[in-house]
């Protein structure tokens, strides 16, 4: 796995995710033996076994774990003071990032799930570890809190060089942050690679699921007050997006599902669909008896989109074909974590 | 309050403050170590714990008298070590309270233990807290009233001990003639007035003590306690 930038780990239930951090953060030992390095240490070997209070991983759990005993201030101070003489961020920046101030002396009985999350990875952040684990860290909250606790990650992502292994179940999650992603299924790993790569391909366990998605990558254009669309260049062609309060000129990225994708042979002029793209169909894929997949290049970029298996025999398509692809719907993500491309 | 009684309590309270300590200097790890899962033989090591609270104390205290017989292997070296007899003697009284009392206070620390979730030391280890100070930083603050509620049910049961010291230390004033003896005696010469006495104190101690401890735990329920 890289040892930068977030790498989101992938999966159903009960396919190792958790073990998998467990096992990395020397939390549990495999019964089956195995190797855990990182960088230039080696964690686990036949014959070693560093225990976890002298790795310099830290780990944000699914419930925040803070420490009943001490107030907000205390749970800080008890990463703060055990960390070693190394750097890493200090209290006061991690206090201004997750926007900690008015918590400082509230015991953790009285946060919100998303507050108690805030803390909790703040308090990760000042163990100044090399690698920081996530196992789930926005399960326990509502919509908002973890929309929020995601921009907070998002930030961090970026401001700190902190590689971050991110479990998740939600690929939508997934799909804001993740650099890299790692896919396991019954404990092992079926496939891995960057994000976006992974996303447009048909031959993983992702395309197979219902709201498999593509997602893209754009700049952010002119924005259309009156209609309160927002452009989006991505390859060269613009869509028109659900506007969202943007830099022109930012990257972002942009996930479109492949049900909300169908294609046709000319470009229709009397659609109630925004948008229309030229596209170049590269593979084709059954998909249970009534449907089939489409990957579709854009330019260097890959979409995907599922029609009906009857509509794809009508229309005659093959590989090869240059087709129009019409988006239904596309969501821009928040922020893009794009920040080491 | 005549001065023999002074003694008897003096003595009964200096015996109980030792076997205290003692008992949480070695029952704190003990304890530990059976509320953990990978302790092996737990079931009988918790079943050796327990004995006290259902033998008879004179069945403990006679196989400790044999055991302290200056003949014995125990007898002998401590004789050695320390240039007095063992049986009989005040330090006699130590051992033998020390296992008597040790259920009352490894039972309700080992109960606090359980309840610390583990979850809380697995994150405190990786924010780098070694397991000697995961047990220092969230093990003793989260148990700190148990450790209390230990402290002075062991106290409160070593007041109260008679079988054993009769048996193991017998009846020398200022050496092991606790308050429970004193009363012994006082009844047997039919002295009621001086047993009312002796015995009300204990009662009203016991009570007192108990009281404290309920009302403390009543009002402070969300802490891991015992």
């Amino acid at each position: 796995m890289p040892d930068r930038g977030i790498t989101a780990i992938y999966g159903p239930s009960g396919s190792g995710k958790s073990t998998l951090l467990d096992c990395i953060a020397g939390l549990r030992r495999p019964e089956t033996g195995g190797m855990v390095r990182f960088r230039d240490q080696t964690w686990l070997a036949p014959q070693r076994f560093v225990p976890p209070w002298q790795r310099r991983v830290a780990y944000v759990f699914q419930d925040s774990r803070l420490f009943p005993h001490l107030n907000v201030q205390q749970n800080l101070d008890y990463a703060d003071t055990r960390r070693g003489t190394v750097g890493g961020a200090s209290m006061q920046q991690v206090i201004h990032w997750l926007e900690l101030e008015g918590l400082l002396q509230h015991t953790p009985a009285v946060l919100s799930a998303g507050q108690k999350q805030r803390v909790a990875i703040g308090r990760a952040l000042l163990s100044s570890p090399q690698l920081l684990l996530l196992d789930e860290p926005l399960a326990n909250l509502d919509h908002n809190a973890s929309q929020q606790c995601l921009a907070y990650l998002q930030q961090l992502a970026g401001e700190l060089e902190l590689p971050m292994l991110y479990v998740s179940h939600d690929i939508e999650e997934v799909s804001q942050l993740a650099d890299h992603l790692v896919l396991l299924e019954h404990g092992a790993l079926v496939d891995q690679g960057p994000m976006l790569d992974l996303c447009g391909r048909l031959d993983t366990q992702l395309s197979r699921e219902e709201q498999a998605a593509a997602i893209v990558l754009g700049s952010i254009g002119q924005h259309d007050p009156e209609y309160g669309l927002t452009e989006l260049l991505v390859e060269g062609q613009t869509l028109q997006i659900a506007s969202r309060d943007s830099p022109v000129g930012a990257r972002r990225r942009l996930r479109i599902p492949a049900r909300d994708v169908s294609v046709c042979l000319n470009k229709p002029e009397d659609s109630s669909i925004l948008n229309i793209i030229p596209v170049t169909l590269t593979q084709m894929k059954t998909d249970g008896d009534a449907r089939v997949l489409l990957r579709l290049a854009l330019g260097g970029q890959h979409l995907l989109a599922r029609i009906t298996r009857r509509s794809a025999d009508r229309l005659g398509i093959q590989v090869g074909d240059r087709l129009f692809a019409q988006i239904k719907s596309a969501a821009l993500l928040m922020e893009s974590s794009d920040h080491h491309e | 309050m005549s001065a023999a009684e002074l003694d008897a309590i003096q003595l009964t309270i200096a015996l109980a403050t030792i076997t205290t300590a003692l008992l949480l200097i070695l029952g704190t790890p003990l304890a530990w170590w059976l509320s953990r899962k990978n302790a092996s033989w737990p079931a009988l090591v918790e079943a050796l714990v327990a004995m006290p609270l259902i033998l008879p104390p004179t069945v403990l205290g006679f196989y400790l008298l044999l055991l302290f017989a200056p003949d014995t292997a125990l007898g002998v070296a401590w004789e050695k070590l320390t240039g007095t007899q063992l049986a009989f003697s005040f330090s006699a009284l130590v051992i033998g309270s020390v296992i008597y009392s040790l259920p009352f206070v490894v039972q309700p620390l080992q109960a606090a233990f359980q309840r610390v979730p583990e979850d809380l030391l697995k994150v405190a280890a990786t924010l780098g807290a070694s397991p000697l100070d995961q047990f220092r930083s969230i093990v003793l603050p989260l148990t700190r009233r148990s450790f209390v509620t230990a402290a002075s049910l062991g106290f409160a049961h070593t007041v109260g001990e008679f079988g054993v010291v009769l048996m193991i230390g017998g009846n020398i004033p200022g050496e092991t003639r606790v308050l429970s003896v004193a009363l012994y005696d006082y009844v047997e010469s039919l002295q009621f007035a001086e047993a009312h006495r002796l015995a009300g104190g204990l009662v009203v101690f016991s009570l007192a003590l108990l009281y404290l401890l309920y009302r403390r735990d009543r009002r402070h329920s969300w802490r891991v306690q015992a």
